[in-house]
């Protein structure tokens, strides 16, 4: 049995119809979680990890999200060769957090990688996110070669039609996703949807073919079950990676949602950025991924 | 401790050395600190040579022990030291056919041959030029095979073991990337590989006694050396138990005499003596040890003093032309980029022995060794290449672990300054350009931000913004060239700088830290 064959029999079927089962595993996930009290919760005040745990909360716990004995991927931003205060990646304490939630509500295992832009093992350590997954009890897993990126089609995309993708994503019952909010020289902010570049191999073709197109293109491919924004250090210019800490504000904030439109346009709002001029959050609004409008929304808004 | 003893006790010594070398050089995961790798690598005698002659630092000084070892005890490097020495004593172990005593015996020494190859590398040498030297020298060599053949079978192992654990959801193990291939490299590497071992089968060996210029060296030290192995006519009867198991063919049981410039010191023999007719034999330094006259002290003495002149002229060379990139490419680059840490492409293609160790060591893999780059003198010495990775703005393993010091140590705040060439940018190449989208991948992954996103005024009134390079505080890390998305040419690329220069700091403003918590969401 070659890696192909195994592929197959773990998502049960052919490569590309592979990606259609994975998008019917996330409609699956989104399916699983009872409508929440709210559709987004606003947390500013307090430490990463105390945030995210009256986030949560207030949308029911974390057991609405991961059943008992599911495999769940937790993907924040690990691409910079940076240390957390930077506000380069996704705050470790945050991170961890998530993780231990997801394990106490019964996750079977929780997995975390990120396809990085600085040298991977580099960017692992020195984020401290690699530590923190171990001592929360996760497990942290390679994304640097592209022998575990499968192709799948992505069947909504215009500019982005097919895609490889970490095979952990596609054989994960429960995706989490954990950006942190940023400037960005190339797309102006970085937040949920843009995150989820890291979790394809060829970046390349995105910024060759209309960036903010394949930014919402991939969006259409699966929503995550929750996209929890890090707004504790945040990196107000020269983003991504940032040039010290004269670049970082700190904003002590978190954004949670089910919807990942909508905790950009939040996340933007925040940054002080409308979310109508962020292009690929405007193009996926239009594509019906999720809610741009945040008058909208009941958002429930906590100071600690 | 009887002399019996001291084959295991070499055998035990050269077993560590080579392994513990063999694997910085296999170190996949990047394990090996750089001051252990520096430990290891203290005694190897060409680099650290090249390295106490660059720098004339205490630090850089194993040569220096490696010939005061041999002025008391002969070649001892070249059995215990030398991971080549090693390495064709394991091929010849693994080849040897059993139950026979030996296969080994007295064989004429290759004269001619020696000095010359001798002659030659150090009159190179002295001209400025360490080509023959690089490829001769025995740490190099090994370090090329390591690198360029025996990591790629490993690595495959590696990636083979750990597709079969993720199978079973281990990830203990991970896959890891394929080394750019160098061609040139691997077939240099095979070119040694290939006649070291079926010489180290056939006349055990004759490469260290005969091509190796570090041999000769020691060779010709050992002619000195205060202690040797020697023969007791009165205890010997001729049995050649010891002749057979001698790999240096340097025992003449007829004539009962051991040649000690090619004694390798395995210390075979003592084991194989059954009447230990062998024994260590103290000379007193300035004695002549019989009536012949040496002609090869004499050619030492000359050679050390044109060893040394040449060395003294390293620093000053003519001017060399640098051979840009084939023209081919409309990327047009005037300069191949040499590693941070070198100064300068002339001082670096000079004391470069092209080990290949900093290219094993290379987190990024952004170091591949050379093919015409630096020039066909220059062959194999490594360079950056932005096409596969770029080099990250905080690691400085290169410069901690080069052996010759043809890197010097760079702290990560010197080595952020270090301009090793510069970014330049073709618009008419630019996505922005071309397909008015925005891209910007460029500037992502500058460090300095040097490369800065501006905006780009177009027809159709879109908000675009186009890299802009501020070559001052540009260090050359290749970030943008690697990111650069275009086919087949990218629209930003680094030109090497041929002598490194210092950047400017990155323009760093101070921002307003106050955050009022308690202010509403602005939602």
């Amino acid at each position: 049995m070659d890696r192909r064959d195994f592929l197959k029999k773990t998502i049960g079927g052919g490569i590309v119809a592979g990606a259609t089962l994975a998008v019917g595993g996330y409609a699956k996930l989104v399916a699983a979680s009872p409508p929440a009290s709210c559709d987004l919760v606003a947390v500013k005040g307090a430490e990463p990890d105390v945030m995210f745990d009256r986030a949560i909360a207030s949308l029911g716990g974390m057991k609405k999200f991961v059943p008992r004995g599911s495999k769940v991927l937790v993907k924040p931003n690990i691409g910079w060769d940076v240390p957390p205060d930077r506000g380069g990646n996704t705050h470790p304490k945050l991170v961890a957090r998530i993780i231990e939630q997801c394990l106490n509500a019964g996750a079977k295992e929780v997995s975390v990688f990120d396809h990085t832009c600085d040298q991977w093992t580099q960017c692992y350590k020195n984020s401290g996110i690699e530590r923190a997954v171990k001592d929360a009890g996760g497990r942290i897993v390679s994304g640097d070669s592209e022998g575990y990126y499968q192709t799948v089609a992505v069947p909504k995309g215009t500019r982005l039609t097919e895609a490889k993708v970490h095979e952990l994503l596609l054989d994960a019952d429960v995706f989490i996703n954990v950006p942190v909010l940023k400037h960005h020289s190339s797309s102006t902010l970085t937040i949920g949807m843009k995150n989820l570049m890291g979790v394809v191999w060829d970046r390349w073709y995105w910024h060759r073919n209309d960036l903010h197109q394949c930014i919402a293109d991939f969006a259409s491919f699966g929503r995550p079950a929750l996209t929890v924004v890090d707004a504790y250090h945040v990196m107000k210019r020269n983003g991504p990676r940032g040039v010290s800490l004269e670049d970082v504000v700190p904003m002590k904030s978190q954004i949670v949602s089910t919807d990942f439109v909508a905790a950009d346009a939040a996340a933007a709002k925040l940054f002080g950025a409308e979310p109508e001029d962020i292009r690929h959050i405007q193009l996926a609004a239009r594509m019906n991924l999720g809610r741009m409008d945040l008058k909208a929304l009941s958002i429930d808004r906590i100071k600690l | 401790m009887g002399l019996h003893h001291l084959k295991p006790l070499r055998v035990g010594v050269s077993v560590v050395m080579f392994s513990l070398i063999a694997f910085l050089f296999l170190d996949l995961r990047h394990i090996a600190a750089p001051s252990v790798t520096r430990g290891v690598l203290f005694l190897q005698f060409v680099p650290s040579l090249l390295r106490f002659l660059g720098t004339a630092a205490f630090g850089a000084a194993g040569c220096i022990g490696v010939v005061m070892l041999t002025v008391f005890f002969g070649r001892v490097y070249c059995s215990t030291v030398c991971p080549l020495g090693t390495l064709q004593d394991v091929i010849s172990f693994v080849t040897r056919k059993k139950g026979k005593g030996g296969r080994f015996k007295w064989s004429n020494p290759h004269h001619a041959l020696r000095y010359s190859i001798f002659t030659l590398t150090v009159l190179l040498l002295t001209a400025g030029s360490g080509f023959v030297l690089n490829l001769l020298d025995p740490f190099s060599g090994f370090g090329r095979i390591f690198s360029n053949l025996v990591r790629p079978v490993v690595l495959a192992f590696n990636n083979l073991a750990a597709i079969g654990l993720e199978r079973l959801d281990v990830h203990t193990l991970y896959q890891v990337r394929w080394a750019v291939i160098a061609p040139a490299s691997a077939a240099v590497a095979m070119l040694t590989l290939v006649p070291v071992a079926w010489l180290s089968v056939k006349r055990g060996r004759l490469y260290c006694n005969t091509v190796c210029p570090v041999g000769t060296l020691l060779g010709l030290v050992s002619k000195i050396s205060l202690f040797r192995i020697g023969i007791d006519p009165s205890l010997c009867r001729g049995c050649r138990l010891c002749e057979r198991v001698c790999k240096a063919g340097c025992i003449d049981i007829r004539e009962k005499t051991i040649d000690v410039s090619r004694c390798v010191a395995c210390y075979n023999c003592f084991t194989a003596c059954k009447k230990q007719a062998l024994r260590f034999e103290y000379r007193r330094p300035g004695r002549a040890s019989g009536a012949q006259p040496e002609p090869e002290r004499r050619r030492f003495m000359l050679n050390s003093v044109i060893w040394v002149a040449g060395i003294a002229g390293l620093g000053e060379q003519t001017e060399k032309i640098i051979q840009s990139r084939p023209t081919t490419i409309p990327v047009h680059a005037t300069s191949p980029v040499s590693p941070p840490g070198s100064v300068s492409i002339d001082r670096f293609t000079s004391t470069c022995t092209a080990c290949h160790l900093c290219v094993s060591a290379c987190p990024s893999q952004v170091l591949v060794p050379s093919f015409l780059e630096f020039g066909f003198l220059g062959m194999m010495q490594p360079r950056m290449n932005f096409q596969a990775a770029h080099c990250n703005y905080d690691c400085t393993i290169c410069t901690d672990v080069c052996p010759s010091g043809a890197l010097i140590p760079l702290n990560a705040e010197r080595k952020q300054l270090t301009q090793i060439g510069v970014a330049r940018f073709i618009k008419e190449n630019c996505v922005v350009h071309t397909d008015k989208t925005n891209c910007g991948a460029c500037s992502e992954h500058c460090p300095t931000k040097a490369v800065n996103m501006v905006p780009y005024p177009n027809p159709a009134n879109k908000a675009l913004v186009i890299p802009e390079v501020n070559p001052d505080c540009c260090i050359g890390c290749g970030g943008c060239e690697h990111a650069c998305p275009t086919k087949p040419f990218k629209a930003i690329y680094v030109d090497g700088n041929p002598v490194h220069r210092t950047a400017h700091k990155p323009v760093v403003e101070k921002i307003d830290r106050k955050v009022d918590y308690n202010e509403d969401f602005p939602f």
